[in-house]
């Protein structure tokens, strides 16, 4: 049993970690200001808090983090977190701190602006207040952690009107030392009206071969991702959570979606001994569109969380939400979702499924779909399913000649490849469905 | 076809077997030869196909005595893939939807383990396919079938076809096919008849196990057996399927048992 900490205990926590902050920058000063103040009515949550009832922190609190120190990493490092598709898009956050040389955005068209807060034209700088932490769920304990500290922004802005076909990579990359630190990457992605982007959100660290493997170095990833999809716009949206294996990860995507948007996540969690996501998608117009699809793979003493919610405000929206786990060892997923549909929004059509596939006797999920209707002209459908592999599937496979654990292999990555085979960057499925083998069968 | 001094390729001697502890094989006696073609026939339930399963090394099923011996080895001591590699293919009455895992994937898989086991270097993506196409041609199935998952959504008469293309793939010496020709018309019959035809040489040796004499007009059996109880009970030439199809198993059934008395 893990011991409770007081609530005095968690609210001065909180108050460490705040105090790990970089000093201020004038962009900033406001809003940090103004979370800062918000944070002191707040602690850190424990398993008596409904929405953290399965995850407990209390491993958090034992943990001394620092301020990340300052860390020079060759581009080779940087390398291998590269994709094909992106070896001329991507930009590169190094402990939360934006890493030019390690950039590279020579294939950008134009109409879009990717770069770090300090780079933004002044005129975009202007219209900064109407974005930057005004997502609404934005008092959340972490967010409000993450926007007190605020140091660095990155940046990705699409032109009204403007396609952008070359898919662009935000890799945020921890790089820490033998101290435990905490690392708190911002991100905050705007697609004007009638604009399209592939986007790549993806947390990793230098801890050399398979990215979540068991690193013996703490950290705590705080992340927060701000994503606005204007009238008409849409975004692909890729996050990839592949923080190294004794790593804490706490993360927040928020998207407000305007009229007729179309928003679709693809929600990658593999690595961190303690992870969570909170995805909140807000449909603040008529007829948007929104695709959650999400693959959870953990063994080992994994716990990974994800809670989501979508809020159907308008007609005519729709809501597409597909999350899957697949748990080894004595790992414990965790899934809630939230699909709202209050009163307008009438003619709504949603529908959300959690499959779970568990791989071994010791392997645990919760899992909570929830739809909250009040509109009474809607199409709402969910569920959730707890598997193991079908015996009956793998005795064909192995009367076909597949050894057990071929099939079995075969079996898990077909599971998987539902929602990696929707990723719109092809190397991303190839990559992940090499890593879903590799993990369920070579540890 | 027979020949008195071809190899056995099964022997089966007095096999009891159960599930849940309730006997199904009641001591069952079967020996097929290379190049034979044999046909087994009784009532639901007789026990066929767990007959079949059991050979192919299901798990649900206990073997409590007797013995099978495939091709010189004990069929028992093997593990489902290993028997599936010795050259056991049975097409199963039901075969079961894999979604998820494409069906080009799956043949190719199963057919490169055998390629393995044989010593034979694997085939990658681009020679399997060749080789797919011309197999496809065996059972007239349309090459979209490939990209699908296993079965899924299939027909009841393209599964069984699938099974057959598979057997077309994996070149089996004893192929057991459970019911293969049930819910096919007469036009997928013919074709599911011609594949087996065309698969069947004096090296391997056919098990088929029906309810139709209708199949039996396609694929010539050279040996028919009557199932009941766990039990052969009878065997003869072609003409008993006939004989069957007329008068239905009482008879049988009570010559057995008078002779039991
Ligand atoms: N896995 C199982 N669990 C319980 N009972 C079983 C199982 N498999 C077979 N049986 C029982 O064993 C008996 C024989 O079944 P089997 O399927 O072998 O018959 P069959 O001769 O193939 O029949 P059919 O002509 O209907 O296909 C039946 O009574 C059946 O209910
Ligand atoms: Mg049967």
């Amino acid at each position: 049993m893990s011991t409770q900490f007081a609530t005095q205990e968690r609210v001065s926590y909180l108050t460490q970690l705040l105090n790990l902050r970089s000093p201020a920058n004038s962009d900033f000063s406001e809003i940090r200001d103004r979370a800062a103040v918000w944070l002191q009515e707040l602690a850190i949550p424990t398993t008596r808090d409904e929405d953290w009832r399965f995850t407990d922190l209390s491993s958090l609190l034992d943990i001394q983090f620092q301020a990340p120190p300052k860390v020079e990493i060759s581009p080779e490092t940087i390398a291998e977190f590269v994709l094909p598709e992106t070896a001329q898009s991507h930009l590169v956050f190094v402990n939360g701190k934006y890493a030019s040389t390690l950039s590279n955005l020579e294939a950008l068209p134009e109409g879009v602006f990717v770069g770090n807060i300090a780079q933004l034209s002044a005129q975009k700088r202007d219209r900064l207040g109407e974005y930057l932490a005004q997502q609404p769920g934005n008092e959340e304990v972490f967010t409000t952690l993450n926007t007190a500290s605020l140091s660095d922004v990155a940046i990705v802005w699409a032109a009204k009107n403007k396609a952008i076909e070359t898919p662009i990579q935000l890799l945020f990359v921890a790089a820490t030392g033998d101290a435990p630190t905490l690392v708190q990457p911002r991100c905050l992605v705007v697609a004007e009206a009638h604009s399209s982007l592939t986007l790549i959100e993806q947390y990793t660290s230098t801890t050399a071969g398979c990215p979540d493997a068991k690193g013996d170095r703490v950290y705590f990833t705080n992340s927060v991702a701000e994503l606005w999809v204007a009238d008409n716009a849409q975004i692909e949206h890729v996050r990839m959570q592949r923080d190294a294996g004794n790593a804490f990860h706490i993360g927040k995507t928020a998207v407000t979606q305007s009229r007729d948007s179309r928003y679709t996540c693809h929600a990658i969690g593999f690595g961190s001994k303690l992870s969570r996501h909170n995805l909140d998608v807000f449909q603040a117009g008529e007829g948007t569109q929104t695709t959650l699809n999400g693959l959870t793979l953990i063994s080992g003493q994994q716990v990974a969380d994800t809670h989501s919610t979508i809020a159907l405000n308008c007609p005519n929206g729709t809501a597409n939400q597909l999350h899957k786990c697949i748990i080894d060892g004595s790992a414990h997923g965790i899934f809630d979702g939230r699909v709202c549909v209050p009163k307008a929004a009438q003619l709504t059509n949603a529908s959300q499924l959690n499959r779970n596939l568990l791989l071994s006797p010791k392997a645990r999920v919760n899992t909570k779909p929830q739809l909250e209707i009040v509109a009474d002209n809607v199409k709402c459908a969910h569920g959730a399913t707890v598997s193991q592999l079908e015996e009956d599937e793998v005795f064909y496979l192995q009367s076909r000649g597949l050894d057990r654990q071929a099939s079995e292999h075969l079996l898990v990555d077909a599971f998987g490849a539902e929602i990696l085979q929707q990723i719109p960057v092809s190397s991303i499925g190839k990559i992940l469905s090499q890593c879903v083998s590799c993990r369920t069968y070579l540890t | 076809m027979i020949s008195k001094d071809s190899d056995i390729i099964l022997s089966v001697k007095n096999l009891t077997a159960t599930v849940e502890e309730t006997p199904i094989l009641k001591g069952l006696n079967l020996e097929i030869k290379a190049g034979e073609i044999h046909a087994i026939m009784g009532p639901n339930g007789s026990g066929k196909s767990t007959f079949s399963k059991i050979l192919a090394g299901h798990p649900d099923y206990e073997v409590t005595g007797g013995e099978v011996i495939f091709q010189g080895q004990n069929l028992l001591e093997l593990e489902t893939q290993e028997r599936a590699l010795a050259g056991i293919f049975l097409a199963f009455q039901y075969p079961i939807e894999i979604p998820g895992v494409s069906n080009l994937d799956f043949l190719r898989v199963a057919y490169n383990s055998h390629r393995k086991h044989k010593g034979l270097e694997e085939l990658d993506t681009f020679d399997f396919e060749d080789l797919v196409e011309e197999r496809l041609d065996v059972v007239k199935m349309d090459a979209s079938f490939l990209n699908r998952s296993v079965n899924e959504g299939f027909s009841g008469g393209e599964k069984k076809r699938n099974e057959i293309l598979q057997m077309a793939l994996l070149e089996p010496s004893l192929a057991i096919l459970d019911e293969t020709d049930s819910g096919l018309d007469i036009d997928a019959l013919k074709i599911v008849a011609n594949g087996v035809n065309q698969l069947a040489k004096p090296e391997n040796a056919t098990l088929m196990i029906t309810h139709y004499q209708r199949l039996l007009n396609y694929v010539v059996p050279d040996f028919v057996h009557v199932m009941y109880d766990g039990k052969i009970l009878q065997s003869g030439g072609k003409e008993l399927a006939l004989k069957l199809e007329d008068r239905g198993y009482d008879w049988a059934i009570e010559e057995h048992e008078a002779a039991l008395v």
